[in-house]
Order: structure tokens, then C-alpha cells, then sequence
């Protein structure tokens, strides 16, 4: 079997992590831009982080020969913070042009405020002005409902962002259709106890479909599964799919989507 | 094999494994879902909003009616559509409180 990661937050990981996904036939990991578990004092400590995303875990993805992309962004969750926020926004062109760049993200909201917004609407500027796929990260538990609308409705309104150039992450049963029906991509995380499990994410597929859809661990520095995706197979086999639907959600379709950045390629299986 | 298409039912006859492989699972998630709200009252605290939430929720258990997931989901959101004004500075905690209320 083979599987794509397209949401795995590595820095969080140990080196044993690489080597179990690699083991369990991954081709790919693609790591976006998130919270560190505290708030950064500076913008500095974000160009320290770019160059781990960009310079690093490549090099650490690469002794198993896997290959390591990411995307870039400055959090919602430190969004609230509108000076930082202009501060680290100035810094990401510098680091854009690097090889395993994907785009911008996963930027989004956290608690649905007024300033996330701003900061939101910031980042799809930059997305827009530099031809960048976007990653949307939908806020937690009981905003989930109100923040994916909010995001639907500013992505919307912006007729230069183009829905199949965007993934918005983290959809449940209350807001995949909504996604969808905007002709964004979905992603749904596999993640204990929020987000979604192995068999609500199969059930999720057999109502809406199979189409701009992916399946990501979202593994980080909170109890999570790197493996949550390949074990999700196992939900796929036990219900009876057949080898080439699960290769499609998990490896063919994060390709299609991913594969509109140049900078992506794998291995040809 | 194909999977069952969206909107019809599987004549699939691994479907009867849904059951025969996950009813012992669900089945002590739902007594924990119990034990949680004899626990909650127990030592008093069922007055706590996301146990009143929970409670409600549960609900949609009984009705009869289909998609109980994305229903559930919805009754422990919240129902405005403004972004707020400020933060908090909390974390989402699985059920909303209306603002008036507390």
C-alpha cells in the first residue's frame, strides 16, 4: 500500500515516526505551518521555524528517503496579535521560492475573531499575489460550524482565489457537504477525541463521495497517530473496498490535489 | 469490491460486519456516555453547561431520524455568524455557552 501524509507536523515527531510511516508505505509527508503549544515571543522565533520546515526536516525526511514538503504561514492561533502578525506576513516571501514550498498554510481561524480575520484575509492576499494553493485550518469543536462558514464565505469573496487551489482541513459530518458543495477540497483529520475517527471519516466518504477528498493524521505534539491514515485502510478493507478506492483516497487524490505546485512530485510506484 | 454508492443502501454482505466488528466498541462508548452523566451528578457538578449540552445532544440519539452525527455536531456549535470581537484568550471547550448566560 501506498499513502500520502498530507498533513503531518513532524517538528513535533520523533525520528521513529519517519521510519514507521515510510514502514507503513508512505511517499510523501507534507507539513504545514502551526502552533508550537505556546506563543512565540517574536517574529524571529517564526524564521527559525521556516528554516526547520525548509532546510531541516527535508534533510531529516531524506535518510528514508521520503520526501518532505510544507507550507507556510503564521497561525490563527497567533493571529490575534495584529503587529506580530504583520511582522512574521512580511517575513514568508523570503522563504516562498524554496524547493519544498507548497503554498500557504494552514492559515484559518481559532476562535472566530475580528483580527484572525484580518489576518486571514492577509494571507490569501499573499496566496493570491504569488500564485500559492492555500491550506485552511477550521477552528476546533464548538466553533468549527460558524468558522468554516466564515472562511467559505471570505474565500468567496475573493474571485481571484480559485476553490480547487484550496483544501479546507479538519471537516466534520456538519460542515464536509458545505465545503464541497463551494468546489473546495476537504480534508479530514484523523485525530482521537476532536476531529474525526477511521470509520466516521469512511462514513463521511460513502455520503459525499470520493471526489476532493483527503485523509491526513494532523500528528503533532498532542496524543495523536502518524499511522492514522494507513490505519484507516483497515476501515477501508473491513467494509469491503476494493485496493484501487483506497489507493485513491489516500494516495491519488492529495496528489491531484498537491501536484498544482510545481514543487511537488513523488516517486513514481 | 466497490463501495455502496452515496445514497444507496449496501447489499454488500460484509455490511453485517459493521455490526458484528464495532457493536462491542459503540457499545461501551454509549455506557460511558452513562457512567459520565452518573458521575456528573453524582458529585454535583450536572449543572455545568456542557453536561446540560450533552444531555441535549443525547437527544438526537432517540428520534429516529437520520444523519444523528452531523446533528449532534451542530447542537453542541455555536449558532451565531458574527466574528466575535475579541478574544477570550480560552480554548474551545466542545459546547458553546451562550455569552448571555454566563
Amino acid at each position: 500500500m501506498r499513502y500520502i501524509e498530507p498533513h503531518g507536523h513532524m517538528v513535533s515527531r520523533t525520528t521513529n515516526d519517519y521510519q514507521a510511516m515510510v514502514t507503513a508505505g508512505c511517499a510523501a509527508v507534507c507539513e504545514p505551518a502551526f502552533w508550537a503549544g505556546f506563543d512565540r515571543g517574536s517574529a524571529d522565533g517564526f524564521r527559525d521555524y521556516y528554516r526547520q520546515l525548509t532546510e531541516y526536516e527535508p534533510a531529516r525526511a531524506a535518510k528514508f528517503k521520503l520526501p518532505h514538503y510544507c507550507w507556510l504561514c503564521l497561525n490563527p492561533k497567533e493571529a490575534e496579535d495584529l503587529s506580530l502578525a504583520a511582522d512574521v506576513l512580511a517575513m514568508i516571501p523570503e522563504f516562498i521560492d524554496r524547493p519544498n514550498v507548497l503554498g500557504i498554510g494552514e492559515i484559518g481561524l481559532n476562535r472566530n475573531t475580528r483580527n484572525e480575520m484580518k489576518v486571514l484575509e492577509q494571507h490569501i492576499e499573499i496566496a493570491v499575489k504569488y500564485d500559492q494553493l492555500i491550506l485552511v485550518h477550521t477552528p476546533h469543536l464548538e466553533d468549527k460550524l460558524k468558522g468554516t462558514k466564515l472562511i467559505v464565505d471570505l474565500l468567496k469573496s475573493h474571485s481571484e482565489v480559485k476553490p480547487e487551489r484550496v483544501i479546507i482541513d479538519h471537516v466534520e459530518e456538519h460542515t464536509i457537504q458545505h465545503v464541497l458543495d463551494q468546489g473546495f477540497w476537504a480534508g479530514i483529520t484523523l485525530y482521537p477525541d476532536s476531529k474525526s475517527s477511521p470509520p466516521r471519516a469512511v462514513d463521511m466518504l460513502e455520503i459525499c463521495g470520493r471526489e476532493r477528498i483527503w485523509l491526513n493524521s494532523a500528528c503533532d505534539w498532542g496524543i495523536s497517530d502518524p499511522l492514522a491514515v494507513p490505519k484507516t485502510a483497515i476501515e477501508m478493507r473491513q467494509r469491503g473496498y476494493d485496493p484501487e478506492f483506497i489507493d485513491q483516497i489516500l494516495f491519488q487524490n492529495p496528489v491531484r490535489f498537491l501536484s498544482q505546485c510545481p514543487n511537488f512530485s513523488v516517486p513514481v510506484t | 469490491m466497490q463501495p455502496p454508492q452515496p445514497d444507496s443502501p449496501s447489499a454488500d454482505p460484509t455490511a453485517q460486519a459493521l455490526v458484528d466488528d464495532s457493536f462491542v466498541p459503540v457499545r461501551a462508548k454509549l455506557i460511558e456516555v452513562a457512567a459520565f452523566l452518573d458521575r456528573v451528578e453524582r458529585h454535583g457538578v450536572d449543572d455545568d453547561f456542557r453536561c446540560q449540552a450533552l444531555n441535549k445532544a443525547a437527544q438526537v440519539l432517540l428520534d429516529g431520524e437520520p444523519e444523528r452525527a452531523r446533528r449532534i455536531l451542530e447542537s453542541l456549535s455555536d449558532p451565531t455568524t458574527e466574528p466575535d470581537e475579541v478574544s477570550t484568550g480560552k480554548p474551545a471547550v466542545g459546547a458553546w455557552q451562550d455569552p448571555a448566560s454566563q
